[in-house]
């Protein structure tokens, strides 16, 4: 037997052996990366939520509601405007507030500051709040998403 | 007798699992004796803290409920209908604390003294991912009473991670277990905290420990002359009695501050509550809490806090691979540049996190 055909037969073995023992292993690690990441959940996406009543909100204040899965913040301006934004942060997503001493929205964790219109006006939020429409329905006082 | 006795349960073992070479080397490990052999001293700190955890950690899960609906309350239980549970739980949770700044203190030692130069990078590495654990064990535990302060904590924490390019979605997720901190997130911190970080970390503390058995105990440079002239300290018994009694001490003041100053719980986790005012991480995280809060929205073009997580990305891998960067260890010289950058760290961190005290 020449040496070319054995390195053939010997090049065969390895590639068989070494493929199957990679193989082995992706079909071990596949199902375990797939396991560890959660499943998607079909997430009703409310468009539009009550968020309050009329008259709950004083000027110049705010209140957190449960926009889906997510916090919204409704406030009411010093001159009895009423806004609504995405409750999160847009630095580290933390939970904003309303701040009636400072008369605009703050966030606790790293000192950022929005004004009324949501625009980050100092510390360290890269971006401005999303906005949501607000409406009111009878007592009701409505908070849509855009789109 | 009772020696005799100890002496034939030796003789019986010896003679199937010849432990004479151990009891050889036992005899004759030293501990050089120079001017900062107190140093050694954190890294026994350090282990004796992390047995602390190990047994306080197995009473707490005892008790424990690891669900957003169950935790809050069963570590209420815990602290205030379990005999002792307030004990147990402070005295995890201050330990806790006292592993971290004992390993810290070990570390600037280790850093300062150059202990990481060769042979010695493998102890430096295995000790630098063990720290990284601590502090895995530290964000992870912080999360388990599901309290606000930990829940907003873990919000951030996890945003951070979601940030690293590439990989960030899926960190995010996988650590979060879903796109929100929730009940998932929890359950997943549980199993990291108890399961996955022990082991790893248990398997590096061997060995760590394993290594420095094997190269014995490194003289800083200053004192190679001194050490020379002396034959060092025998391990058994004159070291071991006084690592003994470095532990009595550490055991005390872990004793004073869990019953003085028993750890709090906190308010129980709403995920539809605003951010607390005056919140905060941990001291050891304090420093980079800090930080953050003063980088601008965008530095030149980019996000602040990308900027800033990278510089810290960037510092922590040039701390992890300092053997590497400290090229004149294979010519025994000092290396002064890495002394003063080592201190110019040391005065940042220390000043972030009094900052992070003091401001409001």
């Amino acid at each position: 037997m020449s040496a070319e055909r054995r390195m053939g037969r010997r090049f065969f073995v390895d590639l068989v052996l070494g493929g199957g023992v990679i193989g082995s292993l992706v079909s071990f690690v596949y199902p375990v990366l797939k396991f560890v990441m959660p499943p998607a959940v079909a997430e009703a996406m409310d468009q539009s939520v009550v968020a309050a009543k009329v008259g709950e909100l004083a000027p110049n204040s705010g209140k957190i509601f449960k926009f889906g899965r997510r916090p919204g913040l409704l406030i009411t301006t010093p001159s009895g405007e009423l806004r609504a934004y995405d409750g999160i942060c847009t630095h580290l997503n933390c939970t904003v507030q309303y701040r009636t001493d400072f008369g605009h929205i703050w966030c606790a964790c790293h000192n950022g500051h929005y004004d009324t219109s949501g625009k980050n006006i100092s510390g360290p939020p890269p971006r401005p709040l999303e906005r949501f429409t607000v409406s009111i329905r009878g007592d009701d006082i409505v908070v849509s998403r855009n789109s | 007798m009772l020696a005799s006795l100890g002496q034939r349960a030796f003789r019986w073992l010896d003679e199937r699992l010849d432990l004479q070479p151990i009891q050889r080397f036992a005899e004759e490990k030293a501990v050089p004796a120079h001017r900062y052999s107190w140093c050694y001293f954190f890294g026994g700190a350090t282990l004796f803290f992390f047995m602390i955890q190990v047994a306080t950690g197995i009473l707490l899960l005892l008790y424990y409920k690891p669900t957003a609906e169950a935790a809050f309350e069963s570590v209420r239980f815990i602290m205030t209908e379990v005999s002792f549970g307030w004990l147990i739980r402070s005295l995890h949770s201050w330990s806790a604390n006292l592993m971290v700044l004992a390993a810290l203190l070990h570390m600037a030692t280790v850093f300062f003294m150059r202990a990481y130069r060769k042979p010695r990078e493998l102890t430096w590495y295995s000790g630098a991912i063990l720290l990284l654990l601590a502090m895995g064990f530290g964000f992870s535990g912080y999360l388990l009473p599901w309290n606000e302060l930990a829940f907003f904590a873990t919000r951030v924490g996890t945003d951070m991670a979601g940030k690293v390019p590439v990989v960030g979605r899926f960190l995010l997720e996988f650590l979060r277990g879903g796109e929100d901190v929730t009940g998932a997130t929890l359950t997943r911190f549980f199993g990291f905290h108890v399961a996955v970080l022990p082991m790893m970390a248990t398997a590096l503390v061997l060995f760590h420990v394993l290594a420095i058995q094997r190269q014995g105990m490194s003289v800083p440079t200053s004192q190679k002359e001194t050490s020379a002239q002396n034959p060092g300290m025998p391990f058994f018994p004159n070291y071991f009695l006084r690592e003994l009694m470095g532990w009595a001490i550490a055991l005390a003041i872990l004793a004073a501050l869990s019953s003085l100053f028993p750890w709090e719980l906190g308010v129980e986790a709403d995920p539809f509550a605003p951010a607390p005012a005056g919140i905060k991480p941990e001291w050891y995280f304090l420093f980079m809490f800090q930080t953050l809060k003063y980088l601008p929205a965008t530095i030149a073009g980019v996000e602040g806090e990308l900027v800033g997580l990278f510089a810290f990305g960037l510092a922590g891998a040039a701390w992890f691979f300092v053997p590497l960067l400290d090229q004149r260890f294979s010519r025994g010289e000092p290396s002064p540049w890495l002394t003063i950058m080592g201190v110019l760290a040391l005065i940042f961190m220390a000043t972030m996190t009094l900052l992070g005290y003091v401001m409001p």
